[in-house]
């Protein structure tokens, strides 16, 4: 008989709690996914308790807060804190975004959980291994190919009208929410490209100054790579930045019928 | 040492340090003239501070009218103060043509004219006929997210050239022999909690600015100078600290980048009462004067108490007056950001803004090829072999006292290719490297296994939260004699505070308390030759303003400060002369005179 459990060392135990030091009126818990390889423990869950009052309105504020004031220990990537950067993508409140621009309040839970990015390896904490999302980004080769000679002194000309084809596309910032919420990139995410990846694949399609076209077509046709998408849309509903890579991935299986004449 | 420590060995014909625009820029540039080359970053790529650069790149291009690269060469020495050095100066404005259209054909998706042309903005400082004529449109811009559009262009083109990087390595220190040659660097794999050290015959530093010395920056959390503080500890000074920019547009209170496009656009200053007070201040150039002085402005009416707020402590950047249609298409990026942290409808309220850190124009002294100079029997412009540095870690110095707007995004491109054409002019590839000295990693690993078990009663959290807060307070926009004495004394204790530092995490994988603590020692020793370069310089010149002396004094600080600080915290200051001379003859060199706007 096949045995449906999890295996024993991925069983997430409850952790410590940690109350706020001082108390306060404002107070709000945080649920933190906790895991360090070095420890051969089972992952467990944190509950860090904060006076919102004393702290900033985002949820990377707490965490950055719990690491200077609580527990330093806490582990999670960050950089720019602006929603530009893309590094501290996690699971929050149930939907993947970037903690810099998710408020505390706009959390519906009132111990907030957070988890890292789902289905990725987990390094450490709230750090997933995102080698895998990176080699399937190079393997698009996201560059500007072309025949031609570039102008020897000028720019390429692009209109406005093709500029803006590139809107709602350029603004990817890699943070791999979409690719990560998405159940068919779950099941198949070894050779199934993934939204963001095929977003950023469709940004170089319709870009006026590409010449590659229809190799990129090529590559893309497979089962797998791209055909894999099923329209399940919770890439754009988790998106931090507002794009719609669901849309992008249409329209690349559009052009591909349209190149068979359908 | 607590403990022995394994360490990988790799040999690459040159090492770059740090992913930006300056780093991605040189290491594909390297790879490309065939040199074998790794980039070494402490984040991927994509994720490095270049990122968040909005408004724009500078290039006298001339798409949206009259311009010339001679005229943006004047404006940029007017905007350094006359503390630029003319001849680098020259050859990044002469070369900003160029260096932007290749970027172009690399791909970046700029924003267009009406033609299909690079669509360009006015921005601060930026003037047409030297000075004389009306602002050039010079900034050419990818909507409000040119550095979003330029860094991902370049990661696009390392892909493309296949060049090898080694991603969440955090270097530790510059590996220098005897002779005072760069021979490599030692880093640490976050992944694996590993070390390992990449022999090079170049290693070019292009690790950014130290904006996290401050309370309240523009700059990412990882902006930690981490280039300027292995410089420090190489023994080798930095070069004009004391010249840090406030940019007039950070967010109030959550300290996020508000682009200087807005006001290139038709944004408004306004204090309390409405005024459009630039116009005071600045009368032709009014908002668009450069950053130090439109930072001032604005500290003096909120000094003046005409600041808006219940405190009367910021102030509004207004474009409620602008098309719907030019914000969408143009600045869709800081509505949102305005949305987001500030609750603020940009179409129908203005942004509550307040001069907040932003850019170091002080850093490793270079020449315009990149590499690193100092000073040494008497010879200020003596190359430390094997050493560069490009990028907002470096002074080469083209932004002197105060850089201008889409200027540094500019210093990136042409200096990580100037450095790349540089060693391929310079180094054979694949050349054998020398035995390495046996002590040469001694005091590199004893620091790092110090920090590691560090066991003092002091959070790592709480001797940076004091940092931040003695610079903020002491090293503002305005600096007087006396705070500066008083910053100096407080720093220098922070400094020595850093003895009693206590790490929590003792794990190897991903040890991030372990990080901040290694970026906390590089800022210390950052933050004290800031604070004292400052307190040294009489004079006000740029972002360095001093209420006890209010002018410029060129008989007596014309010239670079240099910097030194040893382990115990023991500082020395030397100067360099400002070069006062251009690379050709197709530009005379500019003699200072009285920078109004």
């Amino acid at each position: 008989m096949a045995e449906f459990s999890l295996p024993a060392n991925s069983k997430i135990t409850e952790g410590t709690r940690f109350p706020a030091k001082t108390g306060g009126k404002n107070l709000r818990s945080f649920r933190i996914y906790r895991w360090n390889p070095d420890d051969a423990a089972n992952p467990r869950v944190d509950t860090y308790e904060l006076d919102l009052d004393q702290c900033g309105p985002m949820v990377l504020d707490a965490l950055i807060k719990i690491k200077n004031e609580v527990d330093p220990t806490l582990t999670f990537r960050r950089s720019c804190r602006e929603g530009i950067c893309g590094s501290c993508a996690m699971n929050i409140d149930g939907t993947n975004t970037l903690a810099c621009t998710k408020a505390i309040e706009e959390c519906g839970k009132r111990e907030v959980p957070i988890y890292p990015l789902p289905h990725m390896p987990v390094i450490k904490d709230l750090v997933p291994d995102l080698s895998h999302f990176y080699a399937q980004y190079a393997s698009i080769k996201p560059w500007l190919r072309t025949q031609s000679t570039a102008p020897g002194s000028g720019e390429r000309l692009q209109s406005k009208q093709d500029r803006a084809k590139l809107d709602g596309l350029y603004e990817c910032i890699l943070c791999a929410c979409c690719s990560t919420s998405c159940p068919s990139y779950w099941w198949n995410g070894e050779r199934y490209l993934g939204p963001a990846v095929l977003l950023q694949a469709y940004r170089w399609i319709v870009d006026s100054r590409d010449e590659d076209t229809g190799a990129r077509l090529d590559e893309l046709e497979d089962p797998f790579k791209l055909y894999r998408c099923h329209t399940i849309m919770n890439c754009a509903r988790t998106c931090p930045k507002g794009l719609n890579p669901a849309k992008a991935i249409a329209e690349i299986k559009k052009l591909i019928l349209q190149r068979h004449g359908a | 040492m607590r403990q022995a420590y394994k360490i990988t060995e790799h040999q690459y014909d040159m090492i770059v340090v740090g992913a930006g625009g300056a780093g991605l820029r040189a290491t594909f540039g390297l790879a490309a003239k065939g040199l074998k080359t790794a980039c070494v970053t402490k984040v991927f790529p994509t994720r490095s501070h270049t990122v968040a650069a909005q408004g724009g790149i500078s290039a006298a291009l001339g798409n949206m009218g009259e311009d010339d690269w001679r005229y943006h060469f004047f404006d940029t020495v007017k905007g350094s103060d006359w503390l630029g050095d003319q001849d680098a100066i020259e050859y990044m404005c002469r070369e900003a043509i160029p260096a932007i259209i290749e970027l172009e054909h690399y791909g970046v998706p700029f924003s267009r004219t009406e033609e299909g042309k690079i669509y360009q903005r006015p921005f601060g400082g930026m003037t047409t006929r030297y000075g004389e004529g009306p602002p050039a449109q010079r900034t050419c811009a990818a909507a409000d997210r040119t550095g979003h559009a330029i860094l991902h262009t370049l990661y696009q083109q390392s892909l493309k050239h296949d060049a090898k990087f080694f991603i969440e390595y955090f270097a530790l220190d510059l590996i220098m022999d005897e002779e005072g040659v760069c021979r490599g660097v030692i880093a640490l794999d976050m992944a694996e909690g590993a070390l390992h050290v990449f022999r090079a015959h170049g290693v070019v530093l292009a690790t950014g600015g130290y904006g996290r010395a401050y309370f309240s920056a523009t700059s990412a959390h990882t902006c930690t100078g981490d280039g300027g503080g292995m410089a420090l500890r190489a023994g080798l000074p930095l070069q004009d600290m004391e010249f840090v920019q406030f940019h007039p547009t950070g967010i109030y209170g959550a300290g996020c980048l508000i682009t200087e496009g807005v006001r290139g656009e038709g944004g408004i200053l306004r204090n309390s009462s409405g005024e459009r007070f630039m116009e005071r201040y600045a009368p032709s150039v009014k908002d668009l004067a450069p950053r130090d002085m439109v930072s001032r402005s604005m500290t003096i009416e909120i000094r003046e108490g005409r600041g808006v707020g219940p405190k009367k402590d910021h102030i509004h950047l207004d474009l409620t007056h602008l098309d719907p249609a030019v914000i969408h298409e143009k600045l869709p990026g800081i509505s949102e950001t305005a949305k987001i942290f500030a609750g603020v409808d940009v179409t129908r309220q203005p942004i509550p803004v307040l001069p907040t850190v932003h850019y170091n124009m002080g850093g490793l002294q270079t020449n315009y090829h990149g590499e690193v100079v100092t000073l040494r029997n008497g010879d200020p412009d003596s190359v430390v072999p094997g050493l560069y540095s490009i990028g907002e870690a470096a002074c080469v110095s083209v932004h002197g006292a105060n850089r201008l707007g889409s200027n540094s995004l500019l210093d990136l491109v042409v200096f990580g290719r100037a450095v790349a054409n540089r060693c391929a002019e310079t180094i054979k590839p694949n050349q054998p490297h020398k035995a390495l000295p046996a002590s040469a990693l001694d005091k590199s690993l004893a620091n790092f296994d110090k920090l590691r078990f560090a066991a003092g009663s002091t959070p790592t959290s709480e001797i940076r939260d004091n940092m931040q807060h003695i610079m903020q307070s002491d090293a503002a926009v305005f600096r007087t004699g006396e705070t500066l004495q008083q910053g100096v004394g407080k720093i220098r204790e922070a400094f020595a505070s850093f003895e009693d530092v206590k790490v929590s995490d003792r794990s190897l994988v991903w040890n991030s308390d372990l990080i901040e603590t290694l970026e906390l020692q590089n800022l210390l020793g950052q933050a004290v030759v800031t604070m004292v370069s400052a307190e040294n310089r009489k004079e006000s010149r740029g972002a360095h303003a001093r209420e006890d002396f209010k002018t410029r004094d060129d008989e007596n600080w014309m010239k670079h400060t240099l910097a030194w600080i040893d382990d115990k915290g023991n500082t020395r200051i030397d100067y360099r002369p400002v070069h006062m001379n251009t690379l050709s003859s197709d530009v005379a060199y500019i003699p200072p005179k009285e920078r109004k706007y």
